[in-house]
Formats: C-alpha cells, structure tokens, sequence
C-alpha cells in the first residue's frame, strides 16, 4: 500500500510540474503586455520601462519561471496587477465559496444519481427505468443556466424561499451562507446527476450479467439484497472514476452559475483574469486547479483499492 | 416418493421453445446425470428447477421438489429453497465468486441468511465446510479473496457454498469442464463423497459422457430440449438402444482415420522445428524489498523436435507451461534462454521484420472459436488475414481465390467467405480458423486445446479435419491438449510437461498405455475413459 501511494504522489508531483511548465510558458507566448495593459495605452516610454523593471518582466524567461515555482512552494502566487494584493488572498477568498459549493453539488448529484442508476437498473426495459432514464436525459440536456433561472424564479421570486443571488460570506454565519449556496449546488448537480445516474446504471447491467450475481441468487439472497450487497461495489469503479473528474469540473468550470447566481467564486476570478491580461492571477488558479485534479485522482486511485481487492496487490 | 419429479416440463423464451416436455426425477441420495451438447437445455433444466430463468421464460407443467410445486412457488419462498435445500455449483470457477468479497464472507452469507446464525457461528460453519471440501484455514483462511486462488480452488468454494447447509439436491452444471483432468477428478470424488455423507441427491449436467457414466446411478439424455433416453446408466450406454444415444457414444470414443503422407527422406533427416534447452522466466513475487525476487520459471530447459508432418501432442496440467511453451514457438514471446529453430533459421534471436518470411510457415489454431475472430469483419479478411506474410501480395481476386481454396479445404462452401462469424455454429467457426491457419500453406501448426470447446459430435468432425489436412497437405501439428483422447486420437508422439519441464515423451501409444513418470501416471489415472468407466459399473452390478 505504502509502495502504491508513494508511487502515484510522485506520478502527482511530475503532473504538477509539466502543467507548471506548460501554463507559464503558454501564457508567455501570448500577445499583449502586461505593463502596457496597467498604465494604459497612453503611458509613457519612460513610465513603461520602469513599470516592466519593476514587474521583473525584463528578466530572462527562465529565472521569471523558477521564481514563480519558488513562490509558489513557500505560499507565494505572486500580486496581481490589477487588484494590486497577493494573488493567494484573492484565490483564498474564492476557494471558501468554490469549494464548499462544489462538495454540496457532488454529494447532491451523487446521492440522486446512484438510487436512480441503480433502481433503473434493476427495472430494466420497464416502465422505471425508460422514465428515469428518459428525465435524466431531459437532464442533461438542459442548460444548466435556464434551469438556474427557473429554480430562482420558483424558489426565490415566487416561494421566496432562498436568496436569488450573492454571497454573504461565512461571516454573517453558516445558514446564510449555506442558504446562498443551495440554489447553484442545484443547479451544478442536475446534469451532474444525470450523467452519473446514466454510468451508475449501464455498470451496474454490466455486473448483473455477471456469473457471481447468479452464484449470490442461487444461495437464496433476494434480488434487492444481491443489488446492493453483491452488485454496487463491483460497480462503483465506473462511478468512482466519473465522480472524480466532475468534481475537478465542478471546482472551476462552474463560470456561467456564478455569474447567474453573482458568487464571487474561482471561476469568476479566473473569467475577469483572462479579461484583463491579469496573468498571474491565471497562473495561480490554474495551478490550484491541476493540483485539485492530483489529490482528487489520487482520492479516487485510494478508492478503487478500497473498493475492488485485486487493485490492492499490484503496484 | 422422489425428491425431486419433473413432468411435462415446456418452457419458452421470449416464445422460442426451448423445452418440450421433459420428465425426470432423482430420488434421495441419488445421482442423475444430465448429457447432452450445447444447446440441448442442459442448463435451461437446471434453472427452471432453481427458478432463476430469465424474466422472459414462460413455463409450464409440473416440477415438485420435496412436495413443493417450483413453479408456482412465490419468490420468496423460493429464496428459502435455494442455498438452504437446493445448492447449485456452476460451470465457471473463474468467475462465479465476487471478486470484492472474501471466501469466508460469500460461504458464510448463505448460512446467516437461512439459519439466521450470527457471524461468529456462521464463519465456524463457513469454515468447517471449507475444511471438508479441501481448503484448510492454515493455507485458506477466511480472509483470502477469490483472486487469490486458483480455478480449481475457487470452484471448492462454490461447492462449499452450495453444500454448506446440506442440501437435498445438489445441481452441479459442467462443474469441472474449465478444470484439467487432474484437478476434474478431485472434484468429481468431493461430489461423490459429499452425496454419500449426506444423502443428497445429485442432479450431474456434462457433456462428457465418460464423466457421467463414471459418476450417475441413471443417466437422461437430451437433444434439442427434449430427452431421448433416460434409464440405468451401464445399461443404457451400454446398449444403447435409442440411436442418439449410439451416436453420442460412437462420437465421444471417435478416433479419426489417418492416412499418413509419406515424408521425402529430406525432410524426415531434418528438423521442422527444434527447441533447443528452451528456459522462460517471469519475474516472481518480491518477498523482501532488499532481495531480488526469485524469478518463475514457466518453462524450466525444455528440449524437443518436430520432423515435416509430424503430430505432436504435448500434454499436461493448467499451468505447467504448455500455453508459454506455445507461445515462444509461434515468436510471440522470447525465450530467457536457448533457441528455437524453424528450418534451422533460429527464430527465437530474429527481429519482427526478419521473422515475417518464417511467420507464414508457422500458424495457430486456438481454443475458443467465439473469441478468436474480430465479430465486425466478414470471413473473407478473416481468412486472409495471414496473406500479408506472403511475399509477393495476391490481388483481390486472387485474395479470394484463396480464401474460397482454403474454405474448400475445410468443408465450408466458398460463398461463406460473405459472412459474419455470428451466422456460423461453433464447429464451423473452428472451421473458419483452421482454414486461417492453413492458408499460408504452414509447415507447421500449432494448435491450443483446438476441440475442448466443442460438442463430442462436432470435435469428431474436426478432429477428422486436422487429420485429413495432415495427410492430404503433409502439415505437421503441435498439439497442445490436457485431454488425453484427443492425443490418442491424432498424434504420433506425446510430451508430458510438468512444471515447466518434460517429464516423458515417447510414441503416443507408449506412453498412455504405460505412463513411466509420477505426472503421466496422474493424468492417465484421472482422465475419463468411458469404456473403463462402463466396464467397472458392470463388473459391480455382476
């Protein structure tokens, strides 16, 4: 096991390095001048240079880029030139909304999508299963914003249940913060649900074609018990393995339910970034992002082990 | 009254019969034996009585057990019947356990369910049945996982969990065709035991008539979904009034007519094939994490010929190397040591583009004839997959000039070369792989267990096919085989392999009739023989 872990945290840590290199040396080669897009167009000659002596964007492209990764180990992304403070403050003050918002999506997607994958599953060709199946597809199908704004017209506008927006910050306390997130993690998990509930599903009819399910009925165990007992872990390596990449998605590419439910989250950061020639700041978030992409493989590698014992052994 | 009675037993899936009325009954203690080939409803009988048949199934007629009407019974009262009075162990050890539970979890399962033992008690059961069917705790305890035994081992598990609550009927399906002889015996003697210690009554499906009349007290043949015969075994095999019954027997003792090509005295000088001082390693479990792990030799200096239009048969247990042996000789793996010699040309140290010109010289046949062949191609590339080996390219006509020459060859009609695998019965299909075998026009083929997936009828047919092939194109065979009958049948010589090593070769004949080392001796003991097996029935009833 130690052999296993230690084996994939160094396959981790290259992974961060090739994505480090990647991300600075791509947005290097990328048009327009940091110094420039600061002062404005009208800065003077004189004004420029001095400005791009300061930013330290004179020196030799590999020094800037071992600084950076210097920073970085010691908790400094480096400041962003357009919010003047330290790109790690501004990440912090997203992460605390990001993140929560994306562990509330995953558990509500997965604890609908795996009942549903499975209740279809057993129900195979009949009436549950084409209608669960037939509402999972409505589901992913939908844009995920309209469904947003349907859910902030019934549960704000109309029932005035839930805040239609913003973020108050856990300040003011978990409730109200929690109260905020609800609608989006809704919203996020729906074809999140849908999909997953559709994996759930087809793993779970591949498993019960399998010779040991018929071993498990001929012993005498109800259907219901072999479903859950003997075919759901069997079938949880498909699941696992989807459920960690929509995580990582949930975590940034949640853009466009920010913007309709007006979170200041990672998304929204690394959007106005972009926008804005504000490189560092793109720099930073993406390092979070693939180093959020390692340690949530690195979860799931850990659970397939949990899961399946013959993973346990080979190394 | 009997323990278990079927009448007029139909059943349908999805409206295609599959049934007609089949009648039979076991009585306590007793043991029926089910024969018939693929197809025949072998299985289907075995799941209507375990009321595990597809949701499509529609039955009809009349199956008791123990006074309890099966087919009319609710779900949940057969959920009480299974695993508790009725046990059932299956074809495939390989894949009947699950795979994330442990033995002592899957054994013990059944016996809380139905005796509502709580775990402690339930695993002490779960482990004295485990000890009784040959898995001690010291080697096998509870905790192990199925990966972590082997077919045969996982099949004593299945057996345990069918047999843990001491049934009435125990249904075993083809319980040891995926097992070798060897290994088949074990298991056939923990069955019998295991009806006579515990009075059950044993429903014994196979294909192997050999096996059956080794085992069953009555015998029911079947063909189509309907029995043929059903009586006495000894006197039923042996007289074998219904013609079916003849032709099964007839079939499963066939031995093909070999017309020998005459070899030119070139080519009986000199080697076909030689295998010189042969050794494969594979790297073997760490143990330690400073000392290197002691490598697994799967092929331990392995020595041997083969002259033009030789057969050759090279026997032995699952696991004792064959498969790796095979492997190097078709270049599809390296040697750790020694060479291998094709027309003198050492094979075993050339390149992949040196080795071309002599791959067309050597081909394969494999086992399974289901999952030899890509289903989406037709079988005219299927065919001429080989033709690529050829130096000078045949253009398409002459492509399927060779293919329909090639089909012609095996029995099947040029215009087949049109068609999917999936529109072809097993045999033929094994048809369609020998006709991509030959070809190329090989010296050599070597063929991996190539008719133990087939029905005693059908692996007649094909044995007579490598037979005629061998006579009418001089092409010399490697056989590679666990089961004895078809060594008998087609080779001239045999090797016996045991771990890694060949143990004995010599004529065929020979070395069957009198088998001189420890690991021939135990394959000759345990392979099935049907007039051995008559003969002792007989001679007990007097």
């Amino acid at each position: 096991m130690i052999a296993f872990l230690s084996k994939r945290l160094g396959i981790g840590l290259v992974t961060l390095l090739v994505a480090s290199a990647v991300v600075f040396f791509v947005l290097e080669i990328l048009p327009g001048d940091p110094a420039l897009l600061m002062l404005g167009m009208n800065a003077t000659p004189e004004a420029l240079a001095s400005m791009r002596e300061q930013m330290g964007l004179n020196d030799p492209v590999l020094v800037r880029y071992f600084s950076w990764i210097g920073g970085m180990l010691v908790g400094d992304f480096g400041r962003s030139f357009t919010y003047s403070s330290p790109v790690i403050d501004l990440i912090a003050e997203r992460v605390v909304v990001s993140l929560p918002l994306a562990i509330i999506s995953l558990i509500l997607s997965t604890a609908i999508a795996i009942p549903v994958g499975i209740f279809a599953a057993a129900r195979r060709g009949r009436m549950g299963d084409t209608v669960s199946m037939g509402v999972a597809q409505v589901g992913v199908a939908i844009p995920n914003f309209w469904f947003a704004l349907l859910l902030v017209y019934v549960f704000a506008v109309w029932l005035r249940l839930l805040p239609s927006g913003g973020f108050p910050g856990w300040g003011a306390g978990v409730w109200p913060g929690l109260k905020a997130l609800i609608l989006p993690a809704i919203a996020l998990a729906l074809p999140q649900a849908a999909i997953l509930a559709r994996v759930t599903r087809s793993a779970m009819l591949e498993v019960l074609g399998e010779d040991y399910i018929r071993t498990a009925r001929a012993k005498g165990m109800p259907r219901r018990y072999v479903l859950w007992r003997h075919a759901l872990r069997n079938a949880m390596i498909p699941v696992l393995t989807i459920m960690g990449l929509q995580f990582a998605f949930l975590l940034a590419g949640t853009i466009i339910i920010e913007n309709v439910f007006y979170l200041p989250g990672l998304g929204r950061l690394v959007f106005q970034a972009i926008t804005q020639r504000d490189l560092i700041v793109v720099e930073g978030v993406i390092m979070l992002l693939v180093a959020s992409v390692v340690v949530v493989n690195l979860v799931v590698d850990i659970l397939y082990a949990v899961v399946d014992p013959r993973l346990r052994v080979s190394a | 009254m009997s323990l278990l009675e079927i009448e007029n037993l139909r059943l349908e899936i999805g409206g295609t019969p599959i049934l007609r009325d089949i009648d039979l009954s076991i009585a306590e203690g007793e043991v029926m034996g089910l024969v018939g080939e693929s197809g025949s409803g072998k299985s289907m009988t075995a799941l209507t009585i375990m009321r595990l048949l597809p949701d499509a199934a529609r039955t009809s007629g009349r199956v008791t057990f123990d006074g309890i009407d099966i087919l009319a019974a609710p779900e949940a009262a057969m959920n009480r019947l299974r695993g508790d009075d009725i046990g059932m162990v299956f074809q495939e050890p390989m894949t009947a356990l699950n795979p994330v539970k442990t033995i002592g979890e899957q054994v013990a399962e059944g016996i809380r369910w139905h005796a509502g033992a709580n775990r402690a008690d339930a695993e002490q059961t779960a482990r004295q049945i485990l000890d009784r069917v040959g898995l001690p705790e010291a080697k096998f305890p509870l905790s192990r996982f199925p990966h972590e035994l082997s077919g045969g081992q996982r099949q004593r598990v299945v057996i345990a969990i069918a047999c843990a609550l001491k049934p009435k009927l125990l249904i075993a399906d083809e319980p040891t065709t995926a097992l070798d002889v060897v290994l088949q015996k074990q298991i056939l003697e923990l069955l019998r035991d295991l009806v006579d210690e515990q009075k059950m009554g044993l429903l014994l499906i196979s294909h192997d008539l050999a096996v059956v009349a080794d085992m069953a007290d009555r015998i029911t043949i079947m063909r189509h979904g309907e029995v043929m015969e059903e009586g006495e075994t000894a006197r039923t095999l042996s007289a074998q009034v219904h013609p079916y019954t003849r032709q099964l027997a007839l079939a499963s003792m066939h031995v093909p007519d070999r017309k020998k090509h005459a070899p030119s005295a070139d080519d009986a000088a000199r080697p076909l094939l030689s295998v010189e001082n042969v050794v494969r390693h594979y790297p073997g479990r760490r143990t330690s994490l400073f000392s290197r792990p002691e490598p697994f030799r799967a092929v331990d200096g392995v020595s041997f010929s083969i002259r033009a239009s030789q057969s050759v048969a090279l026997v032995g247990r699952s696991g004792c190397g064959k498969s790796t042996l095979a492997r190097m000789i078709l270049a599809l793996d390296r040697p750790t040591q020694g060479a291998i010699r094709l027309n003198g040309a050492e094979v075993s140290a050339m390149s992949e583009t040196e080795l071309k010109p002599h791959r067309r010289d050597i081909q394969v046949v494999f086992q399974d004839p289901y999952g030899s062949f890509n289903p989406r191609h037709k079988v005219e590339r299927l065919v001429a997959e080989p033709l690529h080996l050829l130096e000078k390219q045949p253009g398409p006509a002459e492509r399927r000039e060779m293919v329909a020459a090639a089909l012609h060859e095996v029995g099947l009609q040029p215009r087949d070369m049109d068609k999917y695998p999936h529109e072809f019965s097993g045999g033929q299909r094994q048809r369609i792989s020998i006709a991509r075998a030959i070809i190329t026009r090989p010296r050599l083929v070597v063929a991996d267990e190539p008719v133990s997936a087939l029905d005693v009828s059908i692996r007649a047919q094909v044995l007579d096919l490598f037979a005629e092939l061998n006579g009418k194109l001089g092409v010399a065979y490697l056989f590679i085989t666990h089961d004895l009958t078809v060594a008998r049948a087609i080779t001239d010589d045999v090797m016996v392999m045991h771990e890694g090593r060949i143990v004995e070769s010599g004529k065929t004949i020979d070395v069957l009739d009198n088998p001189q080392s420890e690991a021939a001796k135990a394959l000759v003991a345990a392979a099935p023989d049907l007039h051995r097996a008559l003969q002792k029935r007989l001679a007990e009833q007097g």
